[in-house]
């Protein structure tokens, strides 16, 4: 060891001698000396060659084969392991080499672009250094046009440093897409290759890029042309499944129709023969995530993946890593497969999810997969949160199949695991995991009752209390479903777990969603008469408060609706009723939304002056008289004229009341 | 389809003409190994294969059923005039459903009630989406298919595998171990049911030639990585042994020393021999026949004399050199004086770009520039030059003359000197319009018949000498012989074929092999993949040895 730093160190020495030649010399036997081996780049780089390189690299006096030399040695040094990196980094590499790139001497600028190259694609290379200096993107730009190699750096370079909507707008609005475009007809494969990449990364997720995209020729054609070429079965896979990425990406921001040919009979199906066993595994991850990007809002797309090459069937390969022959044969594959078991685990319950999100007969399909069901329970009580958020992905997009509720989701007992998940996860899951709860306690669903017993109301409740939109309202959404057509008992537990006060909280939210679930909530807790006599008397001053702030606060139709149907329940009470009869205030507002303009609006509130004449017992002779008084049968006699068929029987009949 | 039209099915509609030649085109470009004088494709439903309740019309094209389709016991079936050929590889064809109600479509062995449910039978059945494999029973494979659906069936029979495709998109394997000799067939069973069949009449709706193209490139690279192991030294030594028997066959005596001294082998042949051969190869080329049989009378005594028909076959190339004007019987009448024996007009090297699958070069070269005749280059050593430069390393860049030299891409050398050639209007005229000149040819035609009269009565009659000599005599009915329905013998081109005969014949009396090793090889590589076909291996068509001569 000694031995080997002394030779180290006369190396760093050699950095230092006066004579420029001998310079020269040490660091070209340097470079020799450190080319593949990593010991000696570790070395090098504790004995301090790096700032002395860079002190040569940056020196004025530099000849500029001493320079170029320099940036080879710092370039092969990058090459070594991540700590060299660090240490480069640290160094200020990255300024030296950037401004290295104004000579005018290709070699070096190739050599420099070569060393960024090499510390950029590092993870531990923090990319936000590119973009620091705000003249460096411009003047890469500018030097995409000097030679292949540029151009593969470069390309290389952004790929990797562009990971954020900011970064595409910085490369977009530099022109990125009329620089690069021209080199995906490059003679050059590696640099078709790399334009490729770096366009999948710039149209991810970006309308902005996209729908530029699709407008731009390259030697004649449009540019999604170009990508569909780059599809052909002949090609290398990693360029098919870039030039699908690209496309696919175009695709879900609009630029291309999903019913467009070359989506539906080239993307696609080349997604798909990515996910079969022939491809490598790495190949096979991406492949399943991107087409279940693809196809995820479009069932035709669904439709034409679940019959394309057994996918279905194919996918249930992607459980079955690490394989029985690998674990006893070749420790090496074991490991790469074990590596990989998740990755490959998650992207299939992806693509499974995507696929069965919108068909039923494609849900079908799929929990009749070997061992589907199985796979999914215990896919959400694995360690990694990627596989439990898939897999609950995919559980919740099988649940809305009434047939699967009814079926394979009670036979497996999914409500248990599900129930654990939601204990203690991150949002992200709690997410998922609660919107599929709501399916589970549908009331047609076997499952409900046990979930019931579970205790899962507090949960739920403390889901409403959540920080975040989507969990608010899918806790409120459970109890809504929980509340629909329950019992006493469950009702009373959920108005005593939630807590009034919570209640109004609810009724308040800013978000439109969990205002108009809540108002479901109340409408399911007040049905059946005894119901809603029971909560209205223990309740009622609070619920009929919130019911006027919400008739005159601003809201859209659907919720002023709703809450006319509250109304409408409660005048459906035998008790309840007086509280509407007792409060003046709410009758104008009734009269006032028999009169309004929206037929839904009348409809309701008809409905709820319909109730209140319902004469079944004898206190209906006192009620109608008020009505009458305040000059409810005008509005009705008029409401049989009108054009709503529903709305005119309605009050037809609210009338016969009256004669009765 | 609205042609209903009385004379649209006629043959001699020019639509269905058109039709035919894009049928044609695609189905060599999708089968190019496929020999259809051996294995004819199908290109429509066979007439006499077929039960009663089939209708067929448009070509053959259309089926309907017209049965009474009351139960399985009404299906009907028809296949295609012939079974799939193994050297297509790969195969597909498509089925239009113009008319709901199709239930069954398959690609099967023997003719039976619905396709799949009979031994060797497959089918895919559009009222379940299932797939019958030999027996009643389906299998749950695809989605159904109705009145507008494209189905498409695809026969790999390098793996004897088959998938069906819906609209355009593969729907995945139905069948695995696959028996040959496969019919397209489609059954039907209920009353109004019409399909329409495409065996390449229109473009597919699949993308059958991007698999195509994956198969190919799965095929190359299986060759491409075909494990050697230990034997690399082996297989150099081979490969070495390859290319030096081929330049020293071919006279490339400067060539082949120096590639024995690069690779350290040993040439079989002496120095001066190939020296001799490459000499009378030289004056064959350059269209002097006459020196060059004289040559070989000197330098090979008798061995004309034992191959009359070789020596009759030569001085018919030298009565077309002599209305070509280029022979030295008829060039010692020229104006200018005749060139030295030694600067040879033109070195094998020289001999004309060969231009078969080219017709532009060839016309070009019975046009107004005579870019194919001999040449005086600048340098003395030609030879050396010319090799140096723009040989392509002997491998023959046109398949079609494989068996002679390679060709060289000297195109642009050609034109350039073209210019500069002093005797390219003289040599236009017949016998290089010298009138001594014409008479000495037709003398030595006169020669020549009696030549042919005297081989008769001593061998018997020979058909193709006939020929030869009338083909030969045909130019002098010509004004323009360059510019006639014969005129193709004029073509330098032409020379290759006596050369190379000429060629062998010299070596085989020496006891050398009369075929250099690499077109052995390459003639049993061609042969190999012919028999691959006819063993139904499909992978032939993709290892053609075409595709691998550039």
């Amino acid at each position: 060891m000694q031995e080997v730093t002394a030779t180290s160190r006369h190396y760093v020495d050699r950095l230092f001698h006066p004579d420029p030649q001998k310079v020269l010399q040490g660091v070209i036997d340097m470079k020799n000396a450190v080319i593949g081996n990593n010991k000696q780049k570790a070395n090098l780089i504790v004995l301090g060659a790096v700032p002395r390189l860079l002190y040569l690299l940056q020196q004025g006096l530099s000849s500029s084969e001493l320079r170029t030399e320099c940036v080879v040695v710092l370039g092969s040094l990058a090459m070594g392991t991540e700590n060299n990196i660090k240490s480069l980094v640290d160094c200020h590499i990255i300024p030296a080499l950037l401004q290295g790139l104004v000579c005018p001497d290709l070699v070096f600028i190739e050599a420099c672009l070569r060393c960024l190259r090499t510390v950029f694609i590092s993870p531990v290379t923090p990319v936000q250094l590119l973009y620091t200096d705000p003249t460096v993107i411009p003047h890469l730009m500018s030097l995409l046009s000097r030679s292949p190699r540029t151009q593969d750096y470069i390309t290389q370079i952004f790929s990797h440093c562009c990971k954020s909507p900011e970064h595409q707008t910085v490369l977009f609005n530099h022109g990125a897409i009329q620089n690069i475009a021209p080199m995906l007809i490059s003679l050059s494969y590696k640099v078709r290759m790399q334009a490729l990449k770096c366009f999948s990364v710039l149209a991810y997720e970006n309308t902005q890029v996209s729908m530029t995209l699709v407008n731009v020729l390259v030697d004649g054609d449009l540019l999604s042309q170009v990508f569909v070429r780059m599809l052909q079965r002949n090609l290398p896979i990693e360029m098919q499944l870039t030039a699908a990425k690209c496309l696919t990406y175009m695709c879900r921001a609009g630029a291309i129709r999903t019913d467009d040919r070359c989506i539906v009979l080239k993307t696609l199906p080349c997604l798909v023969r990515m996910c079969s066993k022939e491809r490598l595994l790495e190949e096979r991850v991406e492949g399943a995530e991107t087409l279940a990007y693809l196809m995820e809002p479009d069932v035709e797309l669904q439709r034409i993946a679940s019959v394309t090459d057994h996918l279905v069937a194919m996918l249930a390969d992607y459980f079955k890593y690490p394989s029985s022959v690998s674990a006893i044969t070749d420790i090496k594959r074991l490991d790469h497969d074990l590596k990989h078991a998740h990755e490959l685990r998650q992207a299939a319950f992806k693509l499974y999810a995507s696929l069965g999100s919108n068909d039923e007969d494609i849900r079908k399909k799929i929990t009749e997969t070997e061992n589907m069901m199985d796979r999914i329970v215990s896919g959400l009580s694995e360690s990694s949160i990627k596989v439990r958020l898939a897999a609950v992905r995919c559980l919740h997009s099988l649940s809305r199949s009434v047939q699967q509720l009814r079926t394979s989701f009670h036979d497996h007992a999914v409500w248990k695991p599900l129930m654990k998940l939601l204990q203690n996860a991150p949002d992200e899951v709690l997410v998922m995991a609660s919107s599929t709860l709501c399916n589970l306690l549908l009331e047609f669903s076997p499952s409900k009752e046990p979930i019931l017993e579970s205790g899962v109301v507090e949960l739920l409740c403390s889901l409403t209390q959540s920080d975040s939109p989507a969990l608010r309202v899918n806790g409120i959404w459970a109890l809504m479903n929980m509340a629909f057509q329950a019992d006493q008992k469950v009702k009373g537990e959920i108005v005593r777990a939630l807590g009034t006060e919570q209640l109004f909280r609810l009724l308040s939210d800013p978000d439109t969603n969990v205002l108009m679930k809540t108002l479901g909530l109340l409408r399911n807790l007040l049905s059946t008469r005894p119901h809603i006599d029971q909560i209205m008397s223990s309740h009622g001053k609070q619920i009929m408060q919130a019911v006027t702030l919400i008739l005159e606060g601003e809201h859209s139709i659907e919720v002023k609706e709703q809450t006319l149907c509250i109304l409408a329940n409660i005048a459906d009470g035998n008790t309840a009723k007086e509280l509407i009869m007792t409060n003046d205030d709410i009758l104008q507002k009734i009269k006032y939304y028999m009169g309004h303009s929206n037929a839904k609006l009348q409809l309701a509130a008809t409905f709820c002056i319909s109730n209140l004449i319902w004469n079944e017992e004898g206190s209906c002779q006192e009620r109608q008289d008020k009505l009458r008084e305040l000059g409810f049968v005008d509005i009705l006699h008029k409401l049989t004229q009108a054009l709503d068929p529903n709305l005119c029987e309605r009050a037809k009949t609210a009338m016969q009341h009256y004669l009765a | 389809m609205a042609e209903l039209g009385a004379g649209s099915l006629l043959l001699g509609d020019p639509a269905f003409n058109y039709q035919e030649a894009e049928l044609n085109e695609r189905l060599k470009r999708l089968y190019p190994a496929v020999n259809e004088d051996e294995t004819p494709l199908p290109r429509s439903w066979s007439p006499k294969d077929k039960y009663s309740y089939i209708g067929l019309s448009q070509n053959n094209l259309r089926v309907h059923y017209k049965g009474h389709g009351k139960n399985h016991k009404d299906a009907a079936s028809v296949r295609a005039t012939h079974p799939i050929p193994a050297a297509c590889g790969i195969y597909y064809f498509e089925v239009k459903i113009v008319s709901k109600g199709l239930d069954f479509l398959s690609s099967l062995l023997p003719l039976s009630p619905i396709p799949g449910w009979d031994k060797h039978s497959y089918g895919y059945h559009g009222d379940d989406g299932h797939s019958f494999c030999s027996s009643g029973t389906g299998q749950p494979y695809g989605p159904t298919f109705t009145t507008g659906d494209v189905i498409g069936c695809c026969v790999n029979l390098i793996n004897n595998t088959c998938f069906y495709t819906k609209n355009g998109i593969s729907l995945g394997v139905a069948f695995t171990d696959l028996p040959p000799n496969l019919y397209p067939t489609v059954g039907l069973q209920t009353p109004g049911e019409i399909v329409d069949a495409n065996f390449g009449q229109q473009p597919f709706v699949f993308d059958i030639e991007d698999y195509m193209s994956e198969w190919r490139a799965k095929i190359h690279g299986m060759i491409a990585r075909f494990p050697i192991g230990e034997r690399l030294g082996e297989w150099q030594a081979v490969l070495q042994n390859m290319v030096s028997t081929y330049l020293v066959h071919h006279g490339y005596c400067a060539t082949a020393t120096a590639f024995a001294r690069a690779t350290e082998t040993l040439i079989q042949e002496d120095q001066t021999s190939i020296k001799n051969r490459q000499r009378i190869q030289k004056l064959v080329l350059a269209g002097r026949v006459g020196e060059a049989i004289e040559a070989t009378q000197q330098l090979y005594p008798g061995l004309l004399e034992h191959n009359p028909n070789l020596l009759f076959m030569l001085k018919c190339r030298q009565f077309v050199e002599m209305v070509n004007g280029t022979d030295s019987e008829v060039r010692c009448f020229s104006i200018r004086s005749p060139k030295s024996q030694d600067s040879y007009p033109g070195s094998p090297s020289l001999s004309p770009r060969h231009g078969a699958t080219n017709p532009n070069l060839h016309s070009a070269g019975k046009g107004n520039t005579p870019s194919h005749l001999p040449i005086h280059l600048p340098s003395v050593d030609s030879e050396m030059e010319i090799e140096a430069e723009h040989y392509t390393n002997g491998v023959a860049e046109n398949p079609s003359a494989r068996i002679m030299n390679g060709t060289y891409k000297h195109q642009e050398i050609l034109q350039a000197q073209d210019i500069s050639l002093e005797d390219s209007c003289a040599s236009r005229q017949l016998c290089g319009g010298n009138q001594a000149a014409t008479e000495r040819m037709i003398q030595f035609g006169r020669e020549l018949q009696g030549l042919n009269e005297q081989l008769c009565r001593e061998y018997g009659k020979n058909v193709t000498h006939k020929k030869m000599l009338q083909d030969a005599f045909s130019l002098l009915a010509y004004s323009d012989p360059w510019n006639c329905p014969v005129g193709q013998q004029l073509d330098p081109m032409q020379r290759e074929n006596i050369c190379s005969a000429l060629n062998s014949a010299i070596l085989e009396s020496q006891n050398l092999p009369k075929q250099p090793p690499l077109m052995l090889a390459l003639g049993q590589a061609t042969e190999c993949v012919q028999l691959m076909a006819r063993v139904r291996s499909g992978s032939c068509s993709f290892a053609r040895v075409d595709n691998f001569l550039h």
